[in-house]
């Protein structure tokens, strides 16, 4: 059932639920973040309106700085500008910020403590035809392993907004991972948003017997592979875990105490990412049976965003499916 | 900026030179680090910290300061001596170079020693973020803001890409608050730069990207001092300044000589000085100027 004290959408079942972008979330939260405070920056290589900072930088021309296809650039001078006190939010598709420019985030954001936001596009499989190229499956991990940094992987379009404006506001250098296509909307505007918190989306009436950790555009399959289990009888609950770092132990660690086994959902590589996270948790507090959904080992290719998700199981079968493997596992 | 009158000139050639022996102390104490660039930057350093720059040692985090990068992190003995031989700490530290605790990290690291601008090392960095620091001055206080941006740059360093990047930048958005120079001495670790990737014609390769290009002579007071003065005075242009400098500058057998890069003193080739006296030799010709002037410990 769903957790109606978060306020969720409940018409995410429904055959036209509403559907939005991830990234678009993005964009408009760029501008209330920068309508609020002045110093927010918004720095783009050549893929303003790919990546939604067009409404920013149509809103506040001066502060925009167009870099060119140029991403290493893009967030060294990005950590020029937060060391004289500016907010800099970069954007580019997740393969090419933080893909090209890893070492460069490295060693003059993370190493030098500079609050600059590195905002990744069009990350995960379900980019579609563009092929394997374009297809971050991989920047999880290069963001996670970094001290000083924080990583948010927002649900939807809504989460993607608060998000955007939570971050305005810390400290701490940030990667916000963005999805293309257009994804359900689960969240509303009344739901409570916050770094550093996991959040229960969907819980049985009684005693879960899996627990699903989900993050990011797959957190919609999720709750619906849950919902079908709750129709068989079956007790799956689900959270929602947005911010991959810091990372939510105690939600963590409760869930594994209540239900036992867990599944971790992701739109990435099982190596290095948030289903990883998870694990690490886990296997030094409270070790249970866990499966790992995401992308085995392998680079992506073209296709329809379904097309891609079912090949490289990520479907709601394939969830369906784990939670029934680590059931057996118990 | 004041001009130069031959007493401040003979001033700085003296604090240039004690820099130098400082830098030569501290990575003997160490054990390890760069000769030849440190020692072929002291003029420039000197240049900077006693004349060109706004800052106060004071107060290291004081707001209208100009900034200074240094983009090549590895010539990092010869800010840390000129930082303390300004002041910003005792000259007994620099003995901690490269030591576990120190504030004097093998590369500087910024949050470890206020006024160190950015953490570098990684070469070809730094110029992008002279940009963007300019560029935030610049939003918030316009294009005729008084604030320096000094960028210093190695001449093997430009090797990286991340540096075109910046130059593309800096040019587009006509930064003329940013005056950058190269310390070039032509060597890298492992050769001479013509050898390993020619960077030759140097100026004009900046040139063609809309910036104002000076060449000098990187031990010349006068010409550091008016070469920055031009590049104040250049308007919608930022200014790049190729000094010409000698690698291992005041040690006669570090001179020129790209085995100089990466060791120290005792460390280093010993077919003119054997390994176990290149500190002393070091030290004394730098305090006799090369045999010019009897060292008080003769």
């Amino acid at each position: 059932m769903l957790n109606t004290n978060l306020k969720l959408n409940t018409k995410m079942f429904d055959a036209d639920m509403e559907q939005v972008p991830i990234r678009k979330g993005f964009g408009e939260g760029l501008v209330i973040a920068a309508d609020r405070d002045k110093n927010v920056i918004g720095l783009c290589a050549d893929l303003t309106e790919s990546t939604q900072m067009h409404f920013f930088a149509k809103k506040y021309p001066e502060r925009f700085v167009q870099v060119g296809v140029a991403e290493q650039n893009l967030v060294t001078v990005a950590s020029g500008m937060a060391a004289m006190g500016k907010i800099p939010f970069t954007s580019s598709y997740a393969m090419f910020s933080p893909g090209r420019n890893w070492e460069q985030i490295r060693t003059t954001i993370c190493y030098n403590d500079r609050k600059v936001v590195i905002v990744g596009s069009h990350a995960g499989i379900s980019v579609g035809p563009d092929g394997g190229t374009h297809q971050a499956i991989e920047d999880i991990a290069l963001m996670r392993v970094l001290p000083n940094m924080t990583v948010i992987s927002p649900c939807d379009a809504i989460e993607a907004k608060k998000a955007t404006i939570a971050i305005a506001k810390t400290k701490e250098p940030t990667y916000i991972r963005l999805a293309r296509e257009k994804t359900p909307i689960i969240t509303s505007e009344d739901t409570p948003f916050e770094i550093g918190k996991a959040q229960v989306f969907f819980a049985p009436p009684m005693t879960p017997q899996v627990g699903i950790v989900a993050t990011g555009a797959l957190v919609h399959k999720a709750i619906v592979a849950a919902q079908n289990f709750a129709e068989k009888g079956i007790s799956v609950k689900v959270l929602n875990i947005s911010s991959i770092r810091p990372l939510d132990f105690e939600a963590i660690i409760n869930l594994a105490k209540e239900a036992g086994a867990i599944v971790s959902v992701e739109e990435h590589q099982i190596v290095g990412g948030f289903g990883s996270a998870v694990a690490e948790v886990l296997v030094q507090n409270y070790p249970v049976p866990m499966e790992l959904i995401g992308v085995h080992d392998k680079f992506g290719q073209s296709g329809t965003p379904d097309e891609l998700l079912e090949h490289y199981h990520m479907g709601i079968s394939h969830i369906e499916k784990a939670v029934e493997k680590v059931l057996g596992r118990k | 900026m004041q001009s130069l009158n031959d007493e401040k000139i003979k001033w700085l050639t003296e604090k240039a030179n004690e820099i130098r022996q400082s830098i030569i102390e501290m990575l003997i104490e160490a054990g390890s680090g760069h000769s030849a660039g440190p020692l072929g930057m002291a003029d420039i350093f000197t240049a900077l910290f006693f004349h060109i720059m706004k800052h106060d040692p004071t107060n290291p985090l004081w707001a209208e300061r100009d900034r200074l990068i240094l983009s090549n992190g590895h010539i990092c003995p010869v800010l840390y001596a000129t930082m303390a031989h300004s002041g910003y700490f005792p000259l007994e530290e620099l003995k901690t170079l490269r030591k576990f605790g120190s504030r004097l990290q093998g590369h500087p690291h910024r949050e470890y020693l206020p006024f160190i601008e950015t953490s570098s090392g990684p070469l070809g960095l730094g110029l992008s973020q002279t940009v963007g620091m300019c560029l935030a001055d610049r939003i918030d206080h316009g294009k005729y803001s008084n604030k320096q941006f000094y960028c210093l740059l190695s001449d093997g360093e430009l090797e990286e890409g991340n540096t075109w990047e910046g130059v593309m930048l800096g040019g587009k958005e006509r930064l003329q608050n940013i005056t950058a120079i190269i310390d070039r001495n032509n060597i890298q670790i492992e050769g001479y730069t013509e050898d390993i990737m020619p960077l030759e014609p140097l100026a004009d390769k900046w040139k063609a990207f809309n910036w104002h290009v000076q060449m000098i002579d990187g031990h010349n007071f006068d010409q550091i001092v008016g070469a920055v003065g031009e590049a104040q005075a250049v308007f919608d242009k930022p200014s790049i300044i190729i000094a010409n400098t000698i690698p291992g500058k005041g040690v006669s057998f570090m001179e020129r000589r790209w085995q100089w890069h990466g060791n120290p003193p005792g460390k280093g080739p010993e077919d003119v000085v054997p390994k176990e006296r290149q500190g002393k030799e070091a030290i004394k010709e730098l305090r006799t100027l090369g045999g010019k002037i009897k060292s008080e410990h003769e």
